[in-house]
Protein backbone atom coordinates (compact mmCIF):
# COMPACT_ATOMS: atom_id res chain seq x y z
CA UNK A 1 0.00 0.00 0.00
CA UNK A 2 1.14 3.60 -0.77
CA UNK A 3 0.00 6.64 1.54
CA UNK A 4 -2.30 7.94 -0.97
CA UNK A 5 -4.58 4.89 -0.89
CA UNK A 6 -5.64 4.72 2.44
CA UNK A 7 -8.71 5.27 4.55
CA UNK A 8 -9.23 5.27 7.87
CA UNK A 9 -11.86 4.51 10.08
CA UNK A 10 -12.88 6.58 13.49
CA UNK A 11 -13.83 4.41 16.34
CA UNK A 12 -15.38 5.65 19.51
CA UNK A 13 -12.30 4.53 21.28
CA UNK A 14 -9.05 2.44 21.07
CA UNK A 15 -11.22 -0.69 22.54
CA UNK A 16 -13.19 -0.34 19.64
CA UNK A 17 -10.32 0.06 17.23
CA UNK A 18 -9.11 -3.12 18.84
CA UNK A 19 -12.32 -4.77 18.09
CA UNK A 20 -12.40 -3.59 14.45
CA UNK A 21 -9.09 -4.68 14.36
CA UNK A 22 -10.03 -8.59 15.16
CA UNK A 23 -13.10 -8.03 12.98
CA UNK A 24 -11.16 -7.07 10.35
CA UNK A 25 -8.54 -9.58 10.32
CA UNK A 26 -10.78 -12.45 10.83
CA UNK A 27 -12.38 -10.99 7.69
CA UNK A 28 -9.28 -10.76 5.71
CA UNK A 29 -8.75 -7.17 5.45
CA UNK A 30 -5.23 -5.62 6.20
CA UNK A 31 -5.74 -2.94 8.69
CA UNK A 32 -2.89 -1.18 10.73
CA UNK A 33 -3.97 0.83 14.12
CA UNK A 34 -2.91 4.42 13.94
CA UNK A 35 -3.19 7.76 15.48
CA UNK A 36 -6.10 9.59 14.52
CA UNK A 37 -5.37 12.69 11.55
CA UNK A 38 -5.77 15.62 13.38
CA UNK A 39 -7.48 17.24 10.68
CA UNK A 40 -10.16 14.47 10.77
CA UNK A 41 -10.60 14.72 14.64
CA UNK A 42 -8.67 16.07 17.82
CA UNK A 43 -9.14 12.21 19.61
CA UNK A 44 -5.63 11.28 21.19
CA UNK A 45 -6.29 7.61 20.58
CA UNK A 46 -6.77 5.53 18.07
CA UNK A 47 -8.33 4.84 14.24
CA UNK A 48 -7.74 1.79 12.15
CA UNK A 49 -6.50 2.54 8.72
CA UNK A 50 -7.33 0.15 5.62
CA UNK A 51 -6.48 0.43 1.70
CA UNK A 52 -9.61 3.07 0.04
CA UNK A 53 -9.88 -0.29 -1.84
CA UNK A 54 -11.18 -2.45 1.15
CA UNK A 55 -13.43 0.72 2.35
CA UNK A 56 -16.65 -0.76 1.57
CA UNK A 57 -15.85 -4.51 2.47
CA UNK A 58 -14.42 -2.93 6.03
CA UNK A 59 -17.64 -1.47 6.53
CA UNK A 60 -19.60 -4.21 6.07
CA UNK A 61 -17.37 -6.67 8.72
CA UNK A 62 -17.66 -3.93 11.09
CA UNK A 63 -21.38 -3.51 10.94
CA UNK A 64 -22.69 -6.66 10.14
CA UNK A 65 -20.79 -7.59 14.21
CA UNK A 66 -22.77 -4.35 15.36
CA UNK A 67 -19.51 -2.31 15.47
CA UNK A 68 -20.48 1.29 15.80
CA UNK A 69 -18.17 3.44 14.20
CA UNK A 70 -17.67 7.55 14.16
CA UNK A 71 -16.97 7.59 10.17
CA UNK A 72 -14.61 6.37 7.41
CA UNK A 73 -12.75 9.02 5.37
CA UNK A 74 -10.28 8.98 2.79
CA UNK A 75 -6.73 9.85 4.12
CA UNK B 1 2.91 -25.13 54.35
CA UNK B 2 -1.16 -25.25 53.28
CA UNK B 3 -2.93 -22.45 51.93
CA UNK B 4 -6.57 -22.76 52.56
CA UNK B 5 -7.65 -19.47 52.74
CA UNK B 6 -8.21 -18.92 48.72
CA UNK B 7 -12.17 -17.27 49.61
CA UNK B 8 -9.74 -14.09 50.41
CA UNK B 9 -7.63 -14.61 47.14
CA UNK B 10 -6.42 -17.20 45.80
CA UNK B 11 -2.60 -18.93 45.77
CA UNK B 12 -1.02 -19.77 43.92
CA UNK B 13 -1.66 -18.24 40.66
CA UNK B 14 -2.17 -20.70 37.61
CA UNK B 15 1.30 -21.22 35.61
CA UNK B 16 1.66 -18.58 33.21
CA UNK B 17 0.39 -15.18 35.00
CA UNK B 18 3.40 -13.85 37.27
CA UNK B 19 4.84 -14.75 33.51
CA UNK B 20 2.71 -12.29 31.66
CA UNK B 21 2.78 -9.55 34.43
CA UNK B 22 6.81 -9.53 33.77
CA UNK B 23 7.03 -9.57 30.20
CA UNK B 24 4.44 -6.39 30.67
CA UNK B 25 6.61 -4.04 32.92
CA UNK B 26 9.50 -5.50 30.33
CA UNK B 27 8.37 -5.53 26.80
CA UNK B 28 5.73 -3.60 26.99
CA UNK B 29 5.03 -1.07 29.46
CA UNK B 30 2.90 1.58 27.51
CA UNK B 31 -0.32 3.20 29.01
CA UNK B 32 -3.37 1.25 27.30
CA UNK B 33 -5.35 3.95 25.33
CA UNK B 34 -3.67 7.04 25.66
CA UNK B 35 -1.32 6.77 22.36
CA UNK B 36 -1.21 5.00 18.90
CA UNK B 37 2.35 3.77 18.97
CA UNK B 38 3.18 0.28 19.04
CA UNK B 39 3.68 -0.58 22.76
CA UNK B 40 0.24 1.04 23.13
CA UNK B 41 -1.46 -0.29 21.05
CA UNK B 42 -0.02 -3.65 22.36
CA UNK B 43 -0.88 -2.51 25.79
CA UNK B 44 -4.60 -2.18 24.75
CA UNK B 45 -4.36 -5.33 22.64
CA UNK B 46 -3.43 -7.45 26.31
CA UNK B 47 -6.29 -5.07 27.74
CA UNK B 48 -8.68 -5.93 25.32
CA UNK B 49 -7.95 -9.73 25.26
CA UNK B 50 -8.38 -9.87 28.78
CA UNK B 51 -11.89 -8.62 28.09
CA UNK B 52 -12.31 -11.47 25.84
CA UNK B 53 -11.17 -13.76 27.96
CA UNK B 54 -13.74 -12.57 30.99
CA UNK B 55 -16.42 -12.73 28.14
CA UNK B 56 -15.85 -16.36 27.03
CA UNK B 57 -15.47 -17.51 31.01
CA UNK B 58 -18.59 -15.84 31.78
CA UNK B 59 -20.96 -16.01 28.53
CA UNK B 60 -21.27 -12.57 27.85
CA UNK B 61 -21.76 -11.66 24.47
CA UNK B 62 -19.54 -7.65 24.03
CA UNK B 63 -15.91 -7.53 25.11
CA UNK B 64 -16.97 -3.43 25.11
CA UNK B 65 -19.80 -4.50 28.37
CA UNK B 66 -16.95 -5.05 30.57
CA UNK B 67 -15.88 -2.92 32.74
CA UNK B 68 -12.73 -2.66 34.59
CA UNK B 69 -12.38 -1.76 38.03
CA UNK B 70 -10.08 -2.52 41.08
CA UNK B 71 -12.02 -4.99 42.74
CA UNK B 72 -15.23 -6.66 42.61
CA UNK B 73 -16.83 -3.90 45.40
CA UNK B 74 -15.97 -0.93 43.44
CA UNK B 75 -17.64 -2.96 40.58
CA UNK B 76 -20.56 -3.56 42.95
CA UNK B 77 -20.45 0.00 43.97
CA UNK B 78 -20.36 1.29 40.45
CA UNK B 79 -23.78 -0.71 39.80
CA UNK B 80 -25.27 -0.08 43.16
CA UNK B 81 -24.85 3.73 43.56
CA UNK B 82 -24.89 4.38 39.69
CA UNK B 83 -28.29 3.08 39.17
CA UNK B 84 -29.93 3.54 42.47
CA UNK B 85 -32.39 7.45 42.69
CA UNK B 86 -33.91 8.42 45.48
CA UNK B 87 -37.57 6.30 45.56
CA UNK B 88 -36.29 2.93 44.22
CA UNK B 89 -36.52 -0.34 45.89
CA UNK B 90 -33.75 -2.74 46.21
CA UNK B 91 -34.02 -6.54 47.29
CA UNK B 92 -31.36 -8.58 48.16
CA UNK B 93 -29.88 -11.67 50.82
CA UNK B 94 -29.04 -11.91 54.02
CA UNK B 95 -25.64 -13.91 52.97
CA UNK B 96 -24.28 -10.72 51.15
CA UNK B 97 -20.80 -9.55 51.62
CA UNK B 98 -20.20 -6.16 52.82
CA UNK B 99 -18.90 -5.24 50.11
CA UNK B 100 -23.03 -5.26 49.19
CA UNK B 101 -24.33 -4.98 52.35
CA UNK B 102 -22.62 -1.36 53.17
CA UNK B 103 -23.59 0.45 50.17
CA UNK B 104 -26.97 -0.69 50.61
CA UNK B 105 -27.19 0.39 54.29
CA UNK B 106 -26.31 4.45 52.97
CA UNK B 107 -27.84 4.52 50.10
CA UNK B 108 -30.88 3.42 52.97
CA UNK B 109 -29.79 6.53 54.27
CA UNK B 110 -30.28 8.56 51.93
CA UNK B 111 -33.90 7.06 50.87
CA UNK B 112 -33.34 4.12 48.61
CA UNK B 113 -35.16 1.01 50.37
CA UNK B 114 -33.60 -2.01 50.70
CA UNK B 115 -35.39 -5.10 51.68
CA UNK B 116 -32.98 -7.98 53.25
CA UNK B 117 -34.81 -11.51 52.49
CA UNK B 118 -33.57 -13.86 54.79
CA UNK B 119 -31.90 -17.24 54.29
CA UNK B 120 -32.84 -20.24 56.33
CA UNK B 121 -30.08 -21.33 59.32
CA UNK B 122 -29.01 -23.89 57.06
CA UNK B 123 -27.91 -20.97 54.53
CA UNK B 124 -30.57 -21.54 51.53
CA UNK B 125 -32.00 -19.00 50.09
CA UNK B 126 -35.94 -19.39 48.72
CA UNK B 127 -36.12 -17.74 45.70
CA UNK B 128 -40.29 -17.53 46.08
CA UNK B 129 -39.18 -15.66 49.30
CA UNK B 130 -36.90 -13.26 47.18
CA UNK B 131 -40.24 -12.39 44.19
CA UNK B 132 -42.77 -12.00 47.39
CA UNK B 133 -39.98 -8.88 48.35
CA UNK B 134 -40.47 -7.54 44.57
CA UNK B 135 -42.60 -4.29 44.85
CA UNK B 136 -43.85 -2.22 41.87
CA UNK B 137 -41.21 0.22 42.43
CA UNK B 138 -37.67 -2.40 42.61
CA UNK B 139 -35.35 -1.64 40.55
CA UNK B 140 -32.60 -4.05 41.54
CA UNK B 141 -32.36 -7.42 42.84
CA UNK B 142 -28.41 -7.62 44.02
CA UNK B 143 -27.20 -11.68 45.13
CA UNK B 144 -24.47 -13.21 46.24
CA UNK B 145 -23.66 -16.30 43.79
CA UNK B 146 -21.92 -17.57 46.76
CA UNK B 147 -21.63 -16.99 50.47
CA UNK B 148 -17.87 -16.71 51.55
CA UNK B 149 -18.75 -17.37 54.76
CA UNK B 150 -20.24 -21.39 54.42
CA UNK B 151 -19.94 -21.62 51.00
CA UNK B 152 -23.80 -22.04 49.70
CA UNK B 153 -24.77 -21.22 46.58
CA UNK B 154 -27.74 -19.02 45.98
CA UNK B 155 -30.61 -19.48 43.27
CA UNK B 156 -29.08 -17.28 40.92
CA UNK B 157 -31.11 -18.73 37.50
CA UNK B 158 -33.78 -18.77 39.41
CA UNK B 159 -33.89 -15.23 40.57
CA UNK B 160 -33.01 -13.91 37.00
CA UNK B 161 -35.96 -15.76 35.88
CA UNK B 162 -38.22 -14.01 38.16
CA UNK B 163 -36.61 -10.45 37.54
CA UNK B 164 -37.60 -11.06 34.01
CA UNK B 165 -40.48 -11.48 34.99
CA UNK B 166 -41.07 -8.48 36.95
CA UNK B 167 -38.63 -6.46 34.73
CA UNK B 168 -36.28 -5.91 37.66
CA UNK B 169 -32.59 -5.77 37.29
CA UNK B 170 -30.35 -8.70 38.57
CA UNK B 171 -26.70 -7.73 40.24
CA UNK B 172 -24.88 -11.31 41.01
CA UNK B 173 -21.98 -10.64 43.22
CA UNK B 174 -19.52 -13.54 42.22
CA UNK B 175 -16.19 -13.10 43.89
CA UNK B 176 -16.62 -16.69 45.06
CA UNK B 177 -18.10 -18.21 42.17
CA UNK B 178 -16.04 -16.73 39.03
CA UNK B 179 -13.93 -19.39 37.77
CA UNK B 180 -14.66 -22.00 40.36
CA UNK B 181 -18.40 -22.97 39.33
CA UNK B 182 -20.15 -22.38 35.44
CA UNK B 183 -21.61 -19.02 34.87
CA UNK B 184 -23.57 -18.36 32.01
CA UNK B 185 -24.50 -14.70 32.12
CA UNK B 186 -27.01 -15.21 29.23
CA UNK B 187 -28.77 -18.16 30.13
CA UNK B 188 -28.92 -17.05 33.75
CA UNK B 189 -30.30 -13.78 32.58
CA UNK B 190 -27.63 -11.81 34.82
CA UNK B 191 -27.84 -7.91 33.72
CA UNK B 192 -25.18 -6.93 36.28
CA UNK B 193 -22.43 -9.65 36.58
CA UNK B 194 -19.40 -7.94 39.22
CA UNK B 195 -16.32 -10.36 39.16
CA UNK B 196 -13.02 -10.46 40.93
CA UNK B 197 -9.62 -11.17 38.88
CA UNK B 198 -7.88 -12.28 42.02
CA UNK B 199 -9.89 -15.28 43.37
CA UNK B 200 -10.72 -18.39 41.54
CA UNK B 201 -9.99 -16.50 37.88
CA UNK B 202 -6.44 -16.52 38.85
CA UNK B 203 -5.34 -12.70 38.26
CA UNK B 204 -3.51 -10.65 40.44
CA UNK B 205 -5.04 -8.44 43.52
CA UNK B 206 -6.29 -4.79 42.06
CA UNK B 207 -7.92 -6.55 39.14
CA UNK B 208 -11.77 -7.01 38.82
CA UNK B 209 -14.86 -5.67 36.74
CA UNK B 210 -18.54 -5.41 36.16
CA UNK B 211 -20.10 -6.83 32.73
CA UNK B 212 -22.80 -4.76 32.22
CA UNK B 213 -25.72 -6.37 30.12
CA UNK B 214 -27.77 -5.45 27.14
CA UNK B 215 -31.06 -4.18 29.57
CA UNK B 216 -28.94 -1.76 30.95
CA UNK B 217 -28.52 1.61 29.85
CA UNK B 218 -25.62 2.98 30.44
CA UNK B 219 -26.34 5.99 30.28
CA UNK B 220 -29.11 5.17 33.53
CA UNK B 221 -25.89 4.45 35.29
CA UNK B 222 -23.83 7.18 36.80
CA UNK B 223 -19.70 6.67 37.05
CA UNK B 224 -18.33 6.42 40.07
CA UNK B 225 -15.45 8.64 38.88
CA UNK B 226 -14.70 10.85 35.92
CA UNK B 227 -11.82 11.81 34.39
CA UNK B 228 -9.59 11.27 31.14
CA UNK B 229 -10.24 8.03 29.01
CA UNK B 230 -8.15 8.18 26.20
CA UNK B 231 -11.44 9.12 23.87
CA UNK B 232 -13.78 12.23 22.71
CA UNK B 233 -10.51 14.21 24.02
CA UNK B 234 -12.10 17.07 22.78
CA UNK B 235 -14.21 17.28 24.79
CA UNK B 236 -14.36 18.22 28.89
CA UNK B 237 -17.28 15.62 29.29
CA UNK B 238 -17.17 12.25 30.05
CA UNK B 239 -17.67 9.95 26.87
CA UNK B 240 -21.01 8.04 27.49
CA UNK B 241 -20.02 5.01 25.48
CA UNK B 242 -19.02 1.46 27.30
CA UNK B 243 -16.67 1.04 28.57
CA UNK B 244 -14.93 3.83 28.62
CA UNK B 245 -17.85 5.87 30.75
CA UNK B 246 -16.71 4.05 33.25
CA UNK B 247 -13.22 3.55 33.06
CA UNK B 248 -11.00 7.17 34.03
CA UNK B 249 -7.59 7.51 34.71
CA UNK B 250 -4.84 4.85 33.44
CA UNK B 251 -5.86 1.00 33.75
CA UNK B 252 -4.11 -1.36 35.65
CA UNK B 253 -2.39 -3.29 32.50
CA UNK B 254 -0.13 -5.19 34.17
CA UNK B 255 -2.82 -6.32 36.21
CA UNK B 256 -4.85 -7.06 33.90
CA UNK B 257 -2.26 -8.69 31.64
CA UNK B 258 -1.98 -11.65 34.46
CA UNK B 259 -5.86 -11.70 34.52
CA UNK B 260 -6.13 -12.72 30.70
CA UNK B 261 -3.17 -15.14 31.75
CA UNK B 262 -5.21 -16.39 34.18
CA UNK B 263 -8.78 -16.61 33.06
CA UNK B 264 -7.00 -18.37 29.61
CA UNK B 265 -5.51 -20.99 31.61
CA UNK B 266 -8.63 -21.76 33.30
CA UNK B 267 -10.79 -21.79 30.16
CA UNK B 268 -7.93 -24.55 29.07
CA UNK B 269 -8.58 -26.30 32.02
CA UNK B 270 -12.76 -25.88 31.77
CA UNK B 271 -14.28 -24.70 34.81
CA UNK B 272 -16.52 -28.19 34.76
CA UNK B 273 -12.92 -30.26 35.81
CA UNK B 274 -12.10 -27.16 38.55
CA UNK B 275 -15.54 -27.50 39.93
CA UNK B 276 -15.74 -31.07 39.92
CA UNK B 277 -12.29 -31.25 41.68
CA UNK B 278 -13.41 -29.03 44.13
CA UNK B 279 -16.43 -30.66 44.45
CA UNK B 280 -14.52 -34.16 45.43
CA UNK B 281 -12.45 -31.98 47.86
CA UNK B 282 -15.34 -29.89 49.84
CA UNK B 283 -17.46 -33.56 50.35
CA UNK B 284 -14.18 -35.02 52.32
CA UNK B 285 -13.70 -31.96 54.13
CA UNK B 286 -17.01 -31.53 54.97
CA UNK B 287 -17.52 -35.35 55.82
CA UNK B 288 -14.26 -35.83 57.65
CA UNK B 289 -14.82 -32.73 59.90
CA UNK B 290 -18.32 -33.46 60.99
CA UNK B 291 -16.98 -37.33 61.95
CA UNK B 292 -15.10 -35.67 64.62
CA UNK B 293 -17.44 -35.43 67.69
CA UNK B 294 -16.59 -31.66 69.19
CA UNK B 295 -16.66 -29.67 65.15
CA UNK B 296 -19.75 -28.13 64.04
CA UNK B 297 -19.63 -27.64 60.32
CA UNK B 298 -22.41 -25.00 59.04
CA UNK B 299 -24.07 -24.45 55.73
CA UNK B 300 -25.96 -27.16 53.75
CA UNK B 301 -23.42 -29.83 54.38
CA UNK B 302 -23.63 -30.84 51.00
CA UNK B 303 -20.56 -29.96 48.11
CA UNK B 304 -22.98 -30.46 45.44
CA UNK B 305 -24.76 -26.88 47.35
CA UNK B 306 -21.67 -25.21 47.56
CA UNK B 307 -18.11 -23.90 47.24
CA UNK B 308 -15.04 -25.26 48.05
CA UNK B 309 -15.44 -23.14 51.71
CA UNK B 310 -16.33 -24.85 54.23
CA UNK B 311 -16.47 -23.34 57.65
CA UNK B 312 -16.80 -24.96 61.25
CA UNK B 313 -15.98 -24.39 64.87
CA UNK B 314 -14.20 -26.42 67.64
CA UNK B 315 -16.20 -27.28 70.52
CA UNK B 316 -14.69 -25.20 73.41
CA UNK B 317 -11.74 -23.09 71.37
CA UNK B 318 -12.45 -19.34 69.45
CA UNK B 319 -12.13 -19.73 65.87
CA UNK B 320 -8.63 -17.31 66.74
CA UNK B 321 -7.38 -19.99 68.86
CA UNK B 322 -7.98 -22.20 66.18
CA UNK B 323 -6.83 -20.56 63.78
CA UNK B 324 -3.47 -19.41 65.44
CA UNK B 325 -2.89 -23.41 66.74
CA UNK B 326 -3.40 -24.39 63.19
CA UNK B 327 -1.05 -21.95 61.63
CA UNK B 328 1.57 -22.43 64.60
CA UNK B 329 1.61 -26.18 65.04
CA UNK B 330 0.37 -27.25 61.82
CA UNK B 331 1.45 -24.90 59.11
CA UNK B 332 -2.30 -24.43 58.15
CA UNK B 333 -3.42 -20.84 56.59
CA UNK B 334 -7.04 -20.39 56.53
CA UNK B 335 -8.86 -17.37 57.76
CA UNK B 336 -10.95 -17.19 61.20
CA UNK B 337 -13.34 -14.86 62.79
CA UNK B 338 -16.22 -12.96 61.57
CA UNK B 339 -16.06 -12.62 57.40
CA UNK B 340 -17.27 -9.35 56.44
CA UNK B 341 -21.08 -10.24 56.38
CA UNK B 342 -22.53 -9.97 59.59
CA UNK B 343 -25.89 -10.93 58.27
CA UNK B 344 -24.94 -14.89 57.00
CA UNK B 345 -22.79 -15.24 60.44
CA UNK B 346 -26.53 -14.11 62.62
CA UNK B 347 -28.60 -16.24 59.93
CA UNK B 348 -26.37 -19.57 60.84
CA UNK B 349 -25.55 -18.78 64.25
CA UNK B 350 -22.32 -17.95 64.34
CA UNK B 351 -22.55 -14.20 65.43
CA UNK B 352 -20.46 -12.85 66.79
CA UNK B 353 -17.41 -15.17 67.44
CA UNK B 354 -17.53 -16.16 63.83
CA UNK B 355 -15.88 -19.27 62.51
CA UNK B 356 -13.05 -21.06 61.37
CA UNK B 357 -13.12 -21.07 57.40
CA UNK B 358 -10.76 -23.47 55.31
CA UNK B 359 -11.07 -21.96 51.72
CA UNK B 360 -9.68 -24.47 49.17
CA UNK B 361 -9.47 -24.18 45.41
CA UNK B 362 -8.41 -26.42 42.07
CA UNK B 363 -4.72 -26.75 43.34
CA UNK B 364 -5.30 -27.90 46.72
CA UNK B 365 -5.59 -31.95 46.92
CA UNK B 366 -7.02 -34.46 48.71
CA UNK B 367 -3.67 -35.10 50.65
CA UNK B 368 -4.12 -31.57 51.92
CA UNK B 369 -7.30 -32.34 52.93
CA UNK B 370 -6.65 -35.60 55.10
CA UNK B 371 -3.85 -33.61 56.78
CA UNK B 372 -5.76 -30.46 57.26
CA UNK B 373 -8.73 -33.31 59.40
CA UNK B 374 -5.62 -35.22 61.06
CA UNK B 375 -4.86 -31.68 62.54
CA UNK B 376 -8.18 -30.26 63.45
CA UNK B 377 -8.81 -34.05 65.02
CA UNK B 378 -5.91 -33.39 66.82
CA UNK B 379 -6.35 -30.03 68.61
CA UNK B 380 -10.25 -31.29 69.06
CA UNK B 381 -8.45 -33.62 71.03
CA UNK B 382 -6.36 -31.54 72.85
CA UNK B 383 -9.12 -29.49 74.10
CA UNK B 384 -11.11 -32.26 75.16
Amino acid sequence: MTPETYAVILVYSTSYALRAEKLLHRAAIECKLVPVPRHLSSNCGVCVRIARSDRELAQQALESAGLEIEGVHDI
Amino acid sequence: MIYFDNAATSWPKPPGVVEAMVHFMEQVGANPGRAAHRRAVESGRIVYEAREAVCELFHAPDPLRVVWSKNVTEALNLALRGLLRVGDHVVTSSLEHNSVMRPLRALQRSGIEVTVVPCSPQSVLNPADVEQAIRPHTKLVALNHASNVVGTLLPVAEVGAICREHDVLLLVDTAQTGGAYPIDAQADQIDLLGFTGHKSLGGPMGTGGLIVGERVDERQMEPLERGGTGSHSEYEVQPDFLPDVYESGTLNAVGLAGLRAGVRWVLSQSVDRIRAHEVALTQRLIDGLRSLPSVIVYGTLHADLQIATVSFNVVGMEPSEVGLCLDDEYGILCRVGLHCAPAAHKAIGTFPDGTVRFGLNGFNTMDEVETALAAVEELARDIQ
